[in-house]
């Protein structure tokens, strides 16, 4: 069988995903497990960048791994300390969860397999930012308005939120 | 014209051709991966050690000193042999530390700037990827890089590198907004997001030209949050030495410090090259509309000159700043940022999507 530079990427990058996705369930330190969390959504990106799809690629980095594993590590500094190790986990335990993913594993791949995906000849587009925030702002079929909106309105009611919990807080202290 | 003289693709289209016609395709695709890796690492290693020696002059000079003067003339060669010093130095192993993101710290921070400077423009054709979303891959790769600063602080497992990382976190993560926003603002001018395009864009007059007020107040804005994010004085207190010895790299040593080091000065490299593309033209010449002899002129200077003197001179200025400007405490710092760059930058986008639609721009 002849393997293409592509394919050899591809598996680089879904062998980094699933050994980085096992040791970040596995591992009994908190802040690592938030590294190899990294690592996979890194790789995650990368399988973007393989399909030309450069801007989830970017998004995905920088809203993932840029942004939420930023977080999650900015409040295991603020709670953990280095010393910190879970528990190990009981044997019962680990083996319901391996059973529970096995099966999930043979459900998808059972799905998959039986789904008959055409081979597309397209060549890859690469897709202009120009139609990504047409198509985000537009309001006609295929537009995306009504999410982006109703999306912003959240955020800023959770931002508000957050800030009213805060100031609560504050004066309760004085 | 004068320009096909100064253009690398032809170069690099002939190094493709011969590399095809030598081995199969699969094997000259990754010669080529190579090649580009190692000349991006030399040049890596170059510009970091000769902006640490930039840095040590110009404060000499400042502060009324010599600087280095032994190694080699002028001291030129100081840096080269601090790198061979910290290369045999030995690593000092610590007993309580995370030992795995101890080690993998020092590596993310100087990957993800190696990946953001892989983006930039040098000179037509002198570009590794050209992404047409150019701007926001570098803001996203570089967003990164806070990462490896919070493990190294967080697993030396000592009280002044955790503060050192949490303040630096909380600076870069803040300060990253307003280097956004102000790219955002001069994206909407160019219209685009990919460097090469932007670059053509510039090719009658400069942006900070074409889009005056909105675009000097974004390049204003973009130099104080970018000084602040590469977390250089007056915004360096993470490192400030009297409070917190080092901050987040005060447990490493030998090649590990170097690492951070280097990371710090091509970070800085990073801010002035992204400056000199989205403000200054890039490698694109002086042109002024109208004055045909001029931009003739101006076109016999090569492209790399112009993109490494307008590099230089942003450089200058953010040291400059360090060693002039007293260092800011940590509620001023945040203070300067939420209340005043980030809305200035909001209201500042406005304007200029204003002024590009009414078509004020020049």
């Amino acid at each position: 069988m002849h393997i293409t530079g592509a394919q050899i990427m591809f598996i680089i990058f879904s062998a980094v995903i699933i050994i980085f996705s096992i040791l970040t369930v596995t591992s009994r330190r908190i802040l690592r497990a938030a590294t190899f969390l990294l690592f996979v959504l890194i790789a995650t990106a990368g399988l973007y960048f393989m399909l030309n799809y450069q801007f989830l690629a970017a998004v995905q980095l920088a809203l993932y791994a840029g942004g939420i594993i930023v977080l999650i590590i900015f409040s295991i500094l603020l709670t953990s300390h280095i010393s910190q190790k879970f528990e190990p986990i009981s044997w019962k335990k680990s083996i319901f969860a391996a059973l529970a993913s096995v099966a999930g594993i043979i459900i998808c791949l059972t799905t998959i397999l039986n789904y008959n995906f055409k081979a597309d000849s397209l060549a890859a587009i690469e897709i202009d930012m120009k139609i990504i925030g047409r198509s985000l702002l537009s309001y006609n079929k295929d537009g995306f308005v009504l999410p982006f909106e109703v999306i912003s309105i959240l955020l800023l009611a959770a931002m508000v939120a957050s800030l009213v919990i805060a100031k609560k807080a504050k004066t309760k202290q004085q | 014209m004068a320009f096909s003289i100064y253009d690398f693709t032809t170069t690099t289209k002939a190094i493709d051709l011969f590399l095809n016609d030598i081995m199969s395709p699969f094997w000259a695709t990754v010669t080529e991966l190579v090649i580009v890796g190692v000349v991006f690492l030399a040049f890596y290693a170059l510009v970091g050690l000769y902006l640490v020696y930039a840095e040590r002059k110009i404060c000499g000079f400042i502060q009324c000193r010599v600087g280095p003067n032994r190694v080699g003339p002028y001291g030129f060669f100081q840096t080269i042999a601090d790198l061979i010093k910290l290369l045999m130095k030995e690593l000092v192993y610590i007993k309580n530390a995370d030992k795995i993101l101890f080690n993998v710290a020092p590596f993310i921070v100087i990957i993800t700037s190696f990946l953001a400077i892989s983006a930039i423009p040098f000179a037509k054709g002198l570009h590794a990827m050209d992404f047409n979303i150019g701007v926001f891959y570098i803001m996203a790769v570089s967003s990164i890089g806070v990462i490896g600063i919070l493990l190294a602080g967080w697993s030396s497992n000592n009280k002044y590198s955790l503060i050192g990382a949490m303040r630096s976190g909380a600076q870069i993560v803040s300060y990253e907004l307003s280097v956004g926003l102000s790219l955002i603002t001069m994206c909407v001018l160019a219209g685009t997001m990919q460097f090469s395009e932007m670059i053509e864009g510039q090719r009658d007059l400069w942006f900070i030209f074409k889009g005056h007020v909105p675009a000097v107040i974004a390049f204003l804005v973009y130099i104080i949050a970018g000084t602040a994010e590469t977390n250089r004085g007056p915004f360096d207190l993470p490192e400030a030495e009297s409070e917190l010895t080092a901050g987040f790299h005060t447990e490493y040593s030998g090649i590990k410090f170097a690492f951070f080091f280097l990371a710090e000065y091509m970070n800085m490299f990073l801010i002035a090259c992204l400056a000199t593309t989205v403000f200054w033209g890039g490698w694109m010449p002086l042109h002024i509309p109208g004055w045909e002899t001029f931009n003739h002129v101006m076109d016999y200077i090569p492209p790399v000159i112009w993109f490494i003197g307008k590099t230089v001179v942003v450089i200058y200025i953010i040291m400059w700043f360090k060693w002039t400007f007293p260092r800011l405490r940590i509620d001023q710092l945040l203070t300067l940022e939420w209340k005043y760059l980030l809305p200035i930058n909001l209201i500042n986008v406005l304007l200029m999507a204003f002024i590009v639609l009414m078509g004020w721009s020049l």
